[in-house]
């Protein structure tokens, strides 16, 4: 599939902005005031940031309100109203709790469950897709799910939770590519896809186009594919197992937190890219790909 | 408006036949013609003259070959655009509302006021039928000529999808498959048509008509005629291994 950046930029800050919301929501870290408008503020930047990246890939921008329209059969319109609704909670009880001191334990939770929600539904848009064999599995939405916990813990400065989450992170990262080497390997070949198995071994004799086109472009991308066992290396240490170490092994602290966050965040870029760039699409088939 | 229709009153589609289609890329350019020119925006093209061409396309023929050992290949025309799914990932994956399926014949259209050209449903379609059009930045996909095929202002044998006018084999045929009864439906179960990729659950109400078996001669193609070469020639082989 085509790494869109903006698209990639969208899940994995995002993800960090309603993770943190999510452990916000829940009294953790336990500061008031000038600091908790802080945390509030990242939390806040990192969630619209990413939501607003996500529309630089519209190519009909205008017609963007209907989004949130469908939210009974559709995952990207539910994630749409979650986000929304999430963040206009969340900005009732920020308000509540940085200029009036006030607790909001109960809608503190309940804003934390539907930054998990909106998490999960973000999951959800690559999970359903049955064309693309390696999302369609249960362990997408765990991991996109300890990605944002995990990095949104490291962001509260919880060093511990958040190592204990990364390095658990890291075990679902690797399942999530076996099973999707396994599903993938799975897909079915261009004698399935066609019909025309019982006929032989069917092979491509001419493409049904010269020129590209928006499916070669969009969904046959096969870049990503060439150096995946590299990437997945790189993301697998940066982004979980080398900060899981530094914050569950050395004394916690603002530097070392700062080191463990930044690797995270390239590690999770770098796992994004390949998520996307290295998903093969059944319709690949169809161009013997 | 995302939600799937219950069941369809008409299940409008296409009958392919793979055995008559003779790749000539008809339909390919009647489909382009009559859907640049009628609903929705056109179909546009990005440097069409120049050194890298593309375009948006609703239909596209593609050949394949299929060789069983020992046998001469076999070569097929496999022309594939929207199979218009009973069960349409591209519909209920759509956060607008913009894509959708009738009630009255199931055809699957886009309503182009309401699509934001985000993608999702193409990458929701096992057979590569929606392009994003370029140009106007809105999801394109067969219409099954719903402006041809009840418009009283064409002649009455014009009331069908331009790619089915046009063919010259007689390759596509158009009709309600969801009536045991009609002309598509006795063709189907006459020879056996297929789904593609039944085992995605999209439940596609176009069909393809496999290929008829063909002869195949007992003699593998292009046996050497002589190894070792007797009498004369065997006399003239030797005689110019000598020189």
């Amino acid at each position: 599939m085509h790494p869109a950046p903006s698209v990639i930029i969208f899940t994995t800050f995002s993800g960090l902005g309603f993770g943190l919301l999510a452990w916000l929501g829940f009294g953790i870290p336990d500061v008031g005031g000038t600091t908790l408008f802080a945390f509030f503020f990242i939390a806040y930047a990192l969630a619209v940031g990413g939501l607003l990246s996500s529309t630089l890939h519209l190519a009909n921008k205008k017609n963007a309100l209907y989004a949130f329209s469908q939210w009974r059969t559709s995952w990207l319109s539910r994630e749409g109203v979650a986000a929304v609704v999430t963040l206009l909670l969340f900005g009732l009880i920020a308000l509540a709790r940085i200029f009036l001191g006030a607790e909001m334990t109960f809608s503190g939770a309940v804003g934390s469950i539907l930054a998990l929600i909106t998490i999960f539904t973000t999951s959800m848009i690559y999970t359903q897709l049955k064309t693309i064999s390696r999302w369609n599995q249960p362990l997408t939405p765990v991991l996109f799910m300890l990605h944002a916990i995990g990095g949104g813990a490291l962001l509260a400065g919880e060093a511990k939770i958040a190592g204990v989450l990364l390095a658990a992170l890291a075990v679902v990262m690797w399942l999530h590519w076996q099973q999707g080497d396994a599903r993938a390997a799975n897909r079915g070949t261009l004698g399935d896809a066609t019909g025309l198995g019982h006929l032989g071994e069917v092979r491509m004799f001419e493409s049904g186009h010269t020129g590209g086109n928006y499916v070669l472009d969009e969904m046959v991308y096969r870049v990503g594919r060439k150096h995946a066992q590299k990437l997945r290396m790189i993301a697998l240490g940066l982004g979980a197992v080398l900060p899981a170490a530094i914050l569950l092994l050395t004394p916690a602290g603002h530097v070392t937190a700062f080191i463990a966050l930044a690797l995270h965040v390239v590690g999770t870029l770098v796992g994004r890219w390949l998520f996307f760039a290295e998903a093969e699409h059944v319709v690949g088939l169809y161009y013997g790909k | 408006m995302t939600a799937l229709p219950e069941k369809t009153d008409k299940k409008l589609g296409l009958v392919i036949d793979l055995d008559t289609c003779v790749g000539c890329h008809g339909c390919v350019t009647a489909c382009k013609g009559w859907n640049t020119q009628n609903y929705g925006a056109p179909l546009s093209d990005q440097d069409a003259y120049g050194a890298d061409p593309s375009g948006t396309f609703l239909n596209r023929v593609f050949s394949y070959e299929a060789e069983k050992t020992g046998c001469a290949s076999q070569t097929v025309h496999m022309p594939r655009s929207c199979l218009h799914c009973e069960d349409a990932p591209c519909v209920t994956v759509c956060p607008t509302g913009a894509s959708y399926k009738r009630e009255e014949d199931g055809i699957v259209l886009v309503n182009e006021d309401r699509c934001i050209g985000c993608g999702l449903c193409a990458w929701s379609c096992p057979y590569g039928a929606r392009e994003l059009d370029r140009e106007a930045g809105v999801m394109k996909k067969c219409t099954l000529c719903v402006d041809r095929i009840y418009n009283e202002n064409l002649p009455e044998e014009d009331r069908v999808p331009a790619c089915v006018r046009t063919c010259p084999s007689g390759a596509r045929h158009f009709g309600d498959l969801g009536d045991p009864d009609s002309d598509v439906s006795k063709l189907v179960a006459d020879r056996g048509g297929f789904d593609l990729m039944p085992d995605l659950g999209t439940k596609p109400v176009n069909k393809y008509l496999p290929p008829r078996p063909k002869d195949q001669l007992d003699t593998a193609p292009l046996n050497i005629v002589a190894d070792e070469p007797k009498g004369f020639l065997g006399w003239l082989d030797k005689a110019l291994d000598k020189l």
